[in-house]
């Protein structure tokens, strides 16, 4: 099981340690900062360490290493979950995890890990449950504690900690009742250079805030549940249901929290056969997607038709791919010069506005400068890095934004062989691109009417275009 | 108002300040001082001296100062144990507090302070908490066991508390289960003798009810205590099959882990034609693929695991080629893992994306993956023979870009696939020669000239190719050298009017001028080759060569089974059996996955029970002194069943090719025909060693009939170990076949019977080729005679020492182990042979290669070779009027020379 911890900076320095068991020398990290040596990147630290008589298993969140250490046989997912899971905990507990909120709240920290693991065994790792113990630092209640001398440490046990629901607390009362979902999607995407798709497939989730009294048991129903075939869930969801009648049962735990995760991917799981309809998807997208553009003018009158059409493949493809680029980056065999074009437009986007445009490349290391001029946003170069970023903002379709110019790459130096990948991400506002639409929303449980808001936004996740 | 300012202390008495602070009247001073102390801690200070101030703050009402108070004390309770003593009546007290979370707050941090004294008081208050009302206690009560077992295990075992914690398994509440379950899995991996996790089908319900109700991690728990379970029949398999599926929509990945490896397990039970397989296929990929969207450190973890999964059903995964394309953003670490993936993957039916994926990743920034992309282009084109003209199309593009390190992967991989395919793709050579200038790694360089070598006949230019290479000869590294050797000798058989003297300048710059031994015996024996029957030498240089085989890289089937019971854990990221790295002396019980058995079939014949569990007749008998033994008891030690045999394990030491390359045809080669000895050239200069030549066994192919040396037996197993059985016995070799002759002698007073035999794996991969035939029963003071044939087709695991057999033997009383050395000459096989040497040494299959006179002393070049192909080149110096003989040996496989030297010295004593 799990030995012990150590939190280190970025620059080396071990912070804070903690230990389940007996007490490990911090010289064991010696290994961990060999393997950071090797890896010339922060993160391409290899997850996995072996020592002479330890190993290592270390997370890279937040600009800082979470290195736990264990001695015996110990499922690493489950290690690498766990740390996580502490990362998110100070997230929540501190507004952020960095090493100067752990270092404020030094103690809290030191009683959480001592809450969270018991001999190396998880013990409460559920937010609402840690929040009954050791309540979260706010400014009135550290003024109220110096006065009274009262603690932030709670003395009674945790009401949720062994119902068979432990994930909610009892007694929990609102005076306005509540019930939002996001519905958040993320596009992973290769593209590769002539602008047809490698590989797509959207990673999305539904979270959840829920602000209700009492023990609200709640019912979650889709317009069309057939596009979830792989939903990984929270612990609340009633599986059975789910299974059996393609519905989110739960009682839901008290605030934030992510009810499922899913994923579409642009083929189906049913058998090799229907494979084909994946072909034909593509076909499609390629055919209709010029019309679109050209009918992106008036197109509110043309979204009804092309809406329905869309909806009738939806069977077959499930991810759209909502810009498109042109680029065209070259370099000049024997010259110091290289020239650098790029163009963003809207493809697929179902009418909707896509804002927060941002284009990021890593330019081959010979690029000593960039020379561009954006049509719209703003762009920046970093010679260290040799990144450039470009910040476009909101795509209009009538003017597409686009970014020229020369680059200079160091003199004498051969021509790059390497294309940079563009990453590329954006964000469009009530749209799941997958088509996944919320149907209603029933409680159970409780009399009251609560207020329920359903809200859609797709964004760019991994998104990269080679050139 | 932060936490940092508790830092700040940098003041001369640092210490003695917080000391007079933690005494202080006021309670809000003492735990801001409690508090200065615990950031001290946090940061690796010693704040040991403090031990009876803080102690003393111990008794109060705040919990937040008491929590801080254990939480110094878990820390150096250990360096001050009397002090630590002082808090045992606070503790003990505690735990009778009406409060559920002070009593779980009590036991759990007395079990954390590891100091002897302190664990006999606790014995009483865990007692109580074990049977607590609160489940809250119990469940921590339960880890707690696990605690005391780690400081003390006696004194838990003499307490019963290992029953409590049994009985906690019944527990109404799940979670209490769940910690149960982990508490037992955690003792028993450090006693892997004990029977702690008695699993029956009522025990594994229980486990699959707990499973649908508590925490995630109790879940990992539960999973991975119910993967080493082997369900009765395929019946139960499925069943618990059905409960586990909902765990893959789990959103913990270790639990989705941990459900994948109970699935993938119990999935061997099932019959393939069931409708319920192929669901369960369907079932595993989803969740699988899902993993890989997570953080990427559980992308790596994940990816190993999947890498182990392809490879035993590539069916689960083979339509999801394209979650393993790599994101240039990637780790290094997950980019390398998903090409391997990707080529195990790589069929007919994607080979086309597949191939343009990896061109892509040819053109990318990190070298490490660049090399292996373009590996893996030459991979792709060994695998899926309709794809080979576009990988190698796409390697000669690549080879284009001029890129160095490119270019000299792309050459070693398109060698490879020159053997696989001959005769189809000569004609990219040209391309490849133009190349030849910017090859600076050895590698590279040595594929390279085999390819010249190879088709010197097409290569017009082919003299003057390798002539430039032999240039530098003397500064390249000994792979180059030894392929330039070869290369050249190709080319004289291929054009020997052009290039005599070429190959006369080699052969000298071979034998003569290196120290290299490879290279000059290899110099040497094309020397002679070609001096004296051109027409042989042709016949063995240029032998038609073996195609290489498919994949190289794939798990061994066996180590396979035994990874796929280790999904989600250490084992299956490094892709060894826990026993290979797993620390100190704790046995380590080896799993293998059940056998795919009808429930019907195995209610009947108890024969078939499955071999991968322990057999009911002796549940209790693994001992414990060596974890290797412990594997016996996985083996059947009934006489053999007949069932699916055992896949002859491939031998993973490799079979070591002993001068390299090219010359694999030359030795043991059909056509090769040993030069007499009075053909040796001239320049050789031996004159026959007076004293040698009666040694000599000039008729050759001898030694196959006579018997090599026979040690006389020993008392391997003497009566007093084994309840009157005595063993006694020596290994013989006798016309190409092993045996072990036994003397089994009963010298107790009952008539024993049912006698059985089995090897441990060993070095060498002995087993008994037949079952061992005691026809009568022993009667006391009775012996019996027995020769038991072996083979070395068992399995095989590198033994220390190297010759180092363990054998069990059962009868009606027990079954008892042993274990032996067995002298290494029975393993020299009969066309370990090169030329004859003396009668004796070639009886026991040691061969001469040649003689050489120097300085008055005899030299006798020699070699064996062993059973699993290890090659081993003696030199022997004898001097006339001496009675000792010096012996150098030189083998890939230095562990055997040892043995060698022991095996030389019985053949020749004696």
């Amino acid at each position: 099981m799990i030995h012990s911890l150590f939190l280190i900076n970025c620059s080396g320095d071990i912070f804070l340690e903690k230990h389940w068991k007996s007490v490990v020398s911090q010289s064991v990290c010696d290994y961990f900062f060999e393997a950071q040596e090797k890896a010339a990147d922060v993160e391409n630290v290899p997850p996995v360490i072996s020592t002479p008589h330890h190993y290592l298993i270390s997370i890279y969140r937040d600009k800082l290493f979470f290195v736990s250490v264990i001695q015996t046989e110990v499922p690493p997912l489950f290690v690498i979950e766990f740390l996580h899971r502490v990362a998110d905990t100070f997230q929540d507990y501190f507004g952020e995890c960095s090493e100067a909120a752990i270092k404020d709240n030094v103690v809290i920290v030191y009683e959480l890990l001592e809450e969270m693991l018991d001999n190396g065994f998880p013990l409460a790792t559920e937010s609402n449950i840690l929040k009954e113990l050791i309540k979260p630092p706010t400014i009135l209640r550290s003024v109220v504690n110096s006065i009274t001398g009262s603690s932030n440490v709670g003395d009674t046990l945790p009401t949720g900690q062994l119902s068979n629901i432990p994930w909610r607390r009892a007694g929990v009362k609102y005076t306005n009742n509540e019930a939002y979902f996001d519905v958040v999607e993320e596009i992973d995407a290769i593209i590769d250079k002539s602008g047809s798709t490698v590989f797509a497939e959207i990673q999305g989730v539904i979270d959840a805030c829920i602000k209700l009294s009492g023990m609200p048991d709640l019912s979650l129903s889709f317009m069309n549940p057939r596009l979830l075939d792989d939903v990984s869930f929270h612990p609340c969801i009633r599986f059975k249901r789910w299974e059996s009648e393609r519905v989110l049962s739960f009682i839901p735990p008290d605030g934030n929290f992510r009810l499922i995760s899913y994923r579409v991917s642009s083929q189906k799981y049913v058998d090799g056969s229907t494979r084909i309809c994946h072909h034909i998807s593509v076909c499609w997208v390629e055919l209709t997607f010029p019309c679109f553009m050209l009918t992106v003018g008036y197109l509110n009158s043309s979204l009804l038709p092309l809406a329905m059409a869309h909806e009738e493949t939806r069977k077959n493809c499930l991810v759209a791919i909502p810009v498109y680029v042109k680029h065209s980056i070259s370099f000049k065999e024997n010259s110091s010069c290289g020239r650098f074009d790029v163009t963003i437009g809207p493809k697929q986007n179902m009418g909707k506005t896509i804002e927060g445009v941002t284009v990021t490349v890593h330019m081959p290391k010979v690029v000593l400068n960039m020379n561009l001029t954006p049509t719209q946003g703003s762009y920046t170069f970093d010679p260290v890095t040799k990144v450039l970023t470009w910040d476009v903002g909101k795509i209009t379709p009538q003017k597409l934004p686009s970014l020229k110019g020369l680059v200079n790459l160091q003199s004498g130096a051969p021509k790059p062989e390497e294309n940079p990948s563009l990453n590329i991400q954006f964000k469009i506002q009530q749209l799941a691109i997958s088509g996944l639409k919320v149907n209603r929303l029933d409680m159970y449980g409780e009399k009251y009417k609560p207020f329920k808001g359903v809200k859609y936004v797709t964004k760019a996740g991994k998104f990269q275009v080679r050139t | 108002m932060t936490d940092s300012k508790y830092f700040t202390t940098t003041k001369k008495g640092e210490i003695f300040e917080l000391k007079a602070e933690l005494n202080s009247d006021k309670k809000e001073k003492k735990k801001e001082a409690v508090k200065k102390v615990i950031a001290s801690m946090t940061v690796g200070k010693d704040v040991s001296a403090l031990f009876p101030d803080v102690v003393n703050c111990m008794q109060t009402d705040n919990l937040e100062l008491k929590k801080l108070v254990y939480l110094y004390l878990m820390n150096y309770a250990k360096s001050q144990p009397d002090m630590a003593i002082m808090a045992v009546n606070t503790f003990v007290k505690d735990c009778e507090d009406p409060n559920p979370l002070i009593r779980a707050l009590a036991v759990r941090t007395m079990g954390c302070i590891r100091v002897d004294k302190i664990t006999e008081y606790l014995c009483e208050p865990l007692r109580k908490c074990l049977k607590d009302e609160d489940p809250y206690v119990r469940k921590t009560a339960a880890v707690c066991v696990a605690k005391l077992h780690d400081i003390n295990a006696q004194l838990v075992e003499d307490q019963g508390f290992l029953d409590t914690l049994k009985d906690l398994i019944s527990d109404s509440n799940p979670m209490v289960v769940a910690n149960a379950v982990a508490a037992l899995s955690e003792i028993a991996e450090s006693h892997p003798s004990s029977n702690l996790l008695d699993l029956n089908p009522q025990s594994i319900n229980k486990l699959l009810t707990a499973l649908n109700e508590c925490t995630e991690w109790g879940q990992i728990f539960i999973l991975d205590c119910l993967a080493n379970y082997t369900p009765k029949d395929d019946r139960e398999a499925q069943s618990i099959c059905e409960r586990v599926t909902p765990r893959l929509s789990h959103a913990n990945s270790a639990v989705v882990l941990s459900a994948v490896k109970v699935l993938m397990k119990f999935m061997e039970m099932l019959s393939k034609d069931l409708d319920y397989y192929g669901t369960l296929l369907k079932k595993l990929a989803p969740p699988l693929v899902t993993l890989l969207s997570a953080e990427p450190e559980l992308q790596y973890v994940a990816l190993r695991n999947i890498n182990l999964i392809v490879q035993k059903r590539p069916e689960i995964l083979k339509h999801e080629m394209k979650v393993f394309f790599v994101k240039y953003n990637d780790p290094i670490y997950v980019k390398l893992e998903k090409l391997d993936i990707m080529i195990r993957l790589a069929s007919q039916a994607n080979i086309a994306q597949v191939l343009a994926e990896l061109k892509e990743y040819a053109t990318e920034v990190d070298v490490d993956f660049v090399r292996k992309a373009v590996r893996a282009i030459g991979r792709c084109a060994i695998k899926v023979e309709q794809s080979a003209e576009r990988c190698v199309s796409t390697l000669l593009d690549l080879i284009q870009t001029k890129v160095n390190y490119v270019v000299q992967e792309a050459i070693v991989v398109i060698k490879d696939i020159f053997r696989k395919y001959p005769n189809k793709y000569e004609s990219v050579i040209a391309t490849l020669c133009e190349n030849l200038d910017s090859l600076d790694e050895p590698e590279a360089r040595a594929a390279m000239i085999w390819i010249v070598g190879e088709y010197a006949e097409r290569i017009d230019n082919a003299d003057e190719l390798l002539e430039s290479f032999l240039e530098g000869f003397h500064d390249e590294s000994t792979q180059v050298q030894l392929q330039l050797l070869t290369a050249i000798v190709k080319l004289f058989l291929k054009k020997p009017t052009e290039t005599q003297e070429l190959v006369q300048q080699v052969l000298s710059l071979a034998t003569q001028d290196s120290d290299n031994p490879d290279l000059r015996d290899r110099g040497y024996i094309y020397w002679r080759l070609l001096s004296t029957d051109p027409v042989a030498a042709k016949e063995v240089v240029l032998a038609e060569k073996p195609l290489i085989s498919e994949e190289t890289d794939l798990i061994e089937p066996t180590l396979l089974d035994e990874l796929i019971c280790y999904i989600g854990t250490l084992a299956s990221v490094y892709h060894k059996p826990p026993s290979a790295f797993v620390e100190g002396g704790r046995g380590v019980v080896h799993k293998s996955l059940p056998p795919r058995t009808a429930s019907n079939e195995s209610v009947e014949s108890p024969e078939t029970a499955p071999a991968g569990a322990p057999s009911n007749e002796q549940p209790d008998v693994i001992p414990t002194q060596g974890d290797l033994l412990g594997d016996l008891l996985n083996l059947d030690l009934g006489p053999p069943v007949s069932g699916p045999p055992l896949a002859t394990s491939s031998v993973q030491m490799g079979a070591v090719d002993l001068l390299g390359g090219g010359l694999d045809s030359l030795i043991g080669g059909p056509n090769f025909v040993a030069p007499p000895a009075a053909a040796v050239p001239a320049n050789l200069g031996a004159p026959m060693g007076s004293g040698l030549s009666d040694l000599f066994d000039l008729t050759s192919g001898v030694g196959t009939l006579s018997g090599s040396y026979v040690a006389p037996k020993a008392v391997w197993l003497p009566a007093m170990k084994a309840k009157g059985l005595e063993i006694s016995g020596t290994f013989t070799r006798q016309v190409g076949s092993i045996s072990m002759d036994l003397q089994l002698t009963n010298k107790a007073l009952q008539v024993m019977t049912d006698f059985a035999i089995q090897f441990n794996r060993n070095s060498f991969g002995l087993a008994p080729a037949a079952p061992l035939q005691v026809h009568a029963p022993l009667s006391p003071n009775q012996s019996v005679e027995i020769s038991l044939p072996l083979n070395t087709v068992g399995s095989v695991m590198k033994m220390e020492p190297l010759n180092n057999l363990q054998v069990a033997v059962k009868n009606n009383i027990d079954v008892f182990y042993f274990s032996t050395l067995y002298p290494l000459h029975i393993l020299f096989v009969e066309d370990g042979k090169m030329e004859a040497v003396s009668s004796r040494l070639q009886s026991s299959n040691i061969f001469t290669v040649a003689k050489r006179n120097v300085e008055g002393q005899d030299m006798l070049y020699q070699s064996l070779k062993l059973t699993n192909g290890i090659w081993v080149l003696a030199e022997l110096r004898i001097q006339p009027g001496n009675p000792n003989f010096t012996l150098s040996l030189k083998c890939r496989a230095p562990e055997v020379s040892q043995h060698v030297y022991q095996a030389y010295e019985t053949i020749l004593k004696n």
